[in-house]
């Protein structure tokens, strides 16, 4: 244990988890599903199906082709109605699957326990499931096991913080899916030998997960609990390494590069269970509350299930829309109609009445440095919209990567606490875009 | 049904804006502000108005004037002219007050670019720019409509320069003797202070730091306990610690770079009070500390977590 802590900021922002001690409820198959192609980050996966192909519940429909890839498998059972563009929350079009339900809900036949004896087959069947880090992120699990075969890795850093408002997924696969995470981390236990800890953060806002997580794991000398602050964001990559393992990981790098894999306590009892019956991810629960939502509640629902429906059947709404998110209200985007659907990496609806929703006019910046005592990574967000506007643009991106912006992981932080409500973040992905459009630019020139 | 807002991340705001954190800080002067009625009378309620209000008008007619958006609704020139009116004794004549007002908000902050953007504190620089055009009535202060001394010598100017009296310790905390109308009430200052700590507007560590380092260094050079607390209680130092030397926009933004601030405004206010020619330096202190400011902050930067060097390779 160090002495000297590395004080990271951090955010009291509003827990709201309402939904804690509700066990999901299982939604029944919708009508259709749309399942777009890239639900990971990566190469999209590549279609293996066609327009009427009949298919059923976790037959793959789709290759992950590439290392960074994942698979896709269909949700529902039905036909193939079409293959089409839509628009996804961030405004960029991308190619997806909708699946019209025949209501029976038949599992593929193809399903089978998967044979694994080593590493490679267990992450080989990883690979095969289509999973990726149900904690948002989206980054194949499987590419992430895949560094375990260098026998660097010497940590499993758990996460189950889960640090953002309302959403609870987390919390009730720590209360209800206990067996699972064992599971999970026996597999890993046999498969990984050169790992000699295995440490659970997990927010002190949940000490019912805490406690069930302790008892489990009993008289395991590898397996380490580690309560954390119950402040924003101990769920982040960066910040739960440090305080689970006091270990940094610097800028452009990997949590592997020191030696850690992280990964989101859903996904490791997913893997438990898929060792078990061979059900890749079709379904995931995801957490629906916001302040316009009627019945705040945990679903388990089909992927590919749109935002409208999961609405409806989670008890509608009681006062108007405003804005409704993909995600926690602190990450989580906005998205422009309710077809939209839930992919593998959405843990949640917000949905938020009008009155919370209303666009809060930016004044001037005060210069009072709520940003730089918040911002986790110790940033200073007011530096960029200074170097922002400096010309020309070779200046602009040496001065931008020296203010440090590409440890930026969008926590929101900096704009939660601004009293001028400037755009701080969104000032952030701006300065990171022409940073690496800068870079791929030049690079290209250079060949 | 497809009327649904967009927005970038977060969705959530603390939803505490300038105003309220201005609001707060008017908050916390409102013991300091009655006591100086307390103490020297009508003439300061007026003097406290007519700052007030003309900091307020020059903003809105600047604003006006200039086509600009209109901020008064942040309250921080109220804020400033109130500071200003606290920072004066009552022997100056009203329109003094209207002309540092209008020096304050119009040449200090609006042509700098209005809030957050002014490089030294309005009140402050306009307390100094008071101070040097119109050194008789602005320097000293008359004393407290109880006390039996007639003459206007602040404590800090009996121990420099020798003379009447000093007032009892007791009567320096409570505010019954000489100075501005603002500054004497050390009692009222640290009930402001800690309402502003517990609001979170400030930090401790500006005017621990500063009161600190002035009490330290006095001690040192004067090697007596009780005038070390006289430096402490007089020359406008809480005041300007508390509620000047923590102005936002004038200050560094990192932590490191306030606690520097706060260090060099202790020293600089020691050396005027012990070798420079006036008795009382913390207005000139903190005026030299904000011209440093932009330069503390970029060496005091942090380096960021997991960062890296660019550039030099």
């Amino acid at each position: 244990m160090l002495i000297f802590k590395k004080m990271l900021g951090n955010t009291h922002v509003p827990h709201r988890k309402n939904t804690a001690h509700m066990p999901p409820v299982r939604m029944s198959a919708p009508k259709e599903v749309l399942l777009p192609l890239s639900q990971h980050i990566g190469a999209p996966a590549e279609l293996i199906v066609k327009v009427g192909d009949s298919v059923k519940i976790g037959q793959k429909i789709a290759e992950g082709v590439g290392y960074v890839s994942s698979p896709i498998h269909a949700s529902v059972s039905g036909k193939v109605k079409a293959i089409e563009d839509y628009l996804r929350a961030d405004g960029r079009k991308a190619p997806a699957i909708r699946i019209e339900s025949d209501g029976k809900n038949e599992l593929y036949e193809g399903l089978c326990k998967p044979n694994v004896t080593d590493l490679q087959s267990f992450i080989a069947a990883v690979r095969e499931s289509g999973l990726v880090g149900l904690g948002g992120a989206g980054f194949p699990t499987a590419v992430k096991l895949d560094s375990l075969t260098k026998g660097t890795i010497d940590t499993v850093v758990i996460n189950g913080a889960e640090c953002e408002p309302y959403i609870t997924g987390d919390t009730r696969t720590m209360l209800d899916e206990t067996e699972w995470i064992y599971r999970g981390i026996a597999l890993l236990e046999t498969y990984c030998e050169g790992i000699s800890e295995y440490v659970f953060g997990i927010e002190k806002n949940k000490p019912e997960c805490i406690e069930r997580m302790k008892e489990i794991f009993d008289g395991n000398p590898k397996v380490r609990i580690t309560p954390l602050p119950p402040k924003y964001p101990q769920g982040a990559e960066k910040i739960i390494v440090y305080n689970t393992t006091r270990r940094v990981i610097p800028e452009g790098k990997l949590p592997a590069d020191v030696g850690v894999l992280v990964i989101n306590v859903t996904s490791l009892a997913f893997i438990g269970r898929y060792m078990e019956n061979g059900i890749p991810l079709v379904k995931r629960c995801i957490t629906l509350d916001g302040s316009a939502v009627a019945e705040p509640k945990n679903i388990i629902v089909p992927i590919g299930t749109s935002v409208g429906e999961i609405i409806d059947f989670g008890g509608g709404l009681k006062e108007e829309l405003g804005k409704v998110l993909l995600g926690g209200p602190m990450m989580g985007s906005a998205i422009s109609s309710l077809s939209e659907p839930i992919i593998k990496t959405t843990g949640a609806i917000t949905a938020m009445k009008i009155k919370n929703s209303i666009y809060r006019e930016e004044t001037a910046c005060i210069h009072c440095g709520r940003c730089v005592e918040a911002c986790p990574v110790g940033l200073n967000p007011t530096s960029y919209t200074k170097a922002l506007s400096i010309e020309p643009v070779e200046e602009r991106v040496a001065t931008l990567e020296k203010t440090g912006v590409m440890l930026c992981m969008e926590c929101g932080c900096c704009s939660f606490v601004c009293p001028a409500y400037r755009p701080l973040v969104q000032n952030n992905r701006l300065a990171k875009g022409e940073v690496r459009s800068y870079k791929a630019h030049s690079s290209m020139l250079k060949q | 049904m497809d009327k649904l807002i967009i927005s970038t991340s977060p969705h959530f705001l603390r939803k505490v804006p300038t105003s309220s954190i201005m609001r707060d800080v008017i908050i916390a002067l409102i013991p300091a502000s009655v006591a100086a009625v307390v103490f020297f009378g009508f003439k300061a309620l007026i003097m406290i108005a007519v700052s007030v209000g003309c900091a307020v008008a020059s903003e809105f007619f600047f604003n006006m004037i200039c086509k600009k958006k209109q901020t008064v609704g942040d309250l921080s020139a109220i804020v400033t002219g109130l500071l200003l009116a606290l920072n004066l004794p009552s022997s100056v004549s009203v329109w003094q007050c209207v002309v540092g007002s209008v020096f304050a908000i119009v040449i200090v902050k609006c042509v700098f670019g209005g809030i957050g953007c002014n490089f030294a504190n309005p009140a402050i620089t306009a307390r100094v720019f008071l101070l040097i055009a119109f050194s008789t009535s602005v320097a000293g202060g008359a004393a407290t409509s109880f006390a039996e001394l007639t003459t206007g010598a602040t404590p800090l100017e009996v121990i420099k320069n020798g003379g009447s009296e000093l007032p009892s310790l007791l009567d320096m905390f409570l505010g019954n003797r000489g100075g501005a109308i603002g500054e004497t009430c050390a009692l009222a200052l640290l009930i402001g202070f800690a309402y502003l700590l517990i609001r979170r507007v400030i930090n401790w560590h500006t005017p621990v730091i500063f009161v600190g380092t002035v009490f330290l260094l006095s001690l040192a050079i004067q090697q007596n306990l009780t005038l070390a607390t006289y430096e402490v209680l007089g020359g406008g130092l809480l005041l300007g610690a508390i509620f000047m030397a923590t102005d936002y926009s004038t200050t560094p933004i990192n932590k490191v770079g306030k606690m520097v601030f706060a260090l060099g405004c202790g020293i600089i206010t020691v050396l005027i009070r012990f070798f420079g020619s006036y008795p009382e330096g913390v207005s000139f202190a903190i005026l030299f500390m904000n011209i440093l400011s932009p330069f503390i902050e970029k060496l005091c930067a942090r380096r960021p977590f997991g960062g890296i060097k660019h550039g030099k390779k």
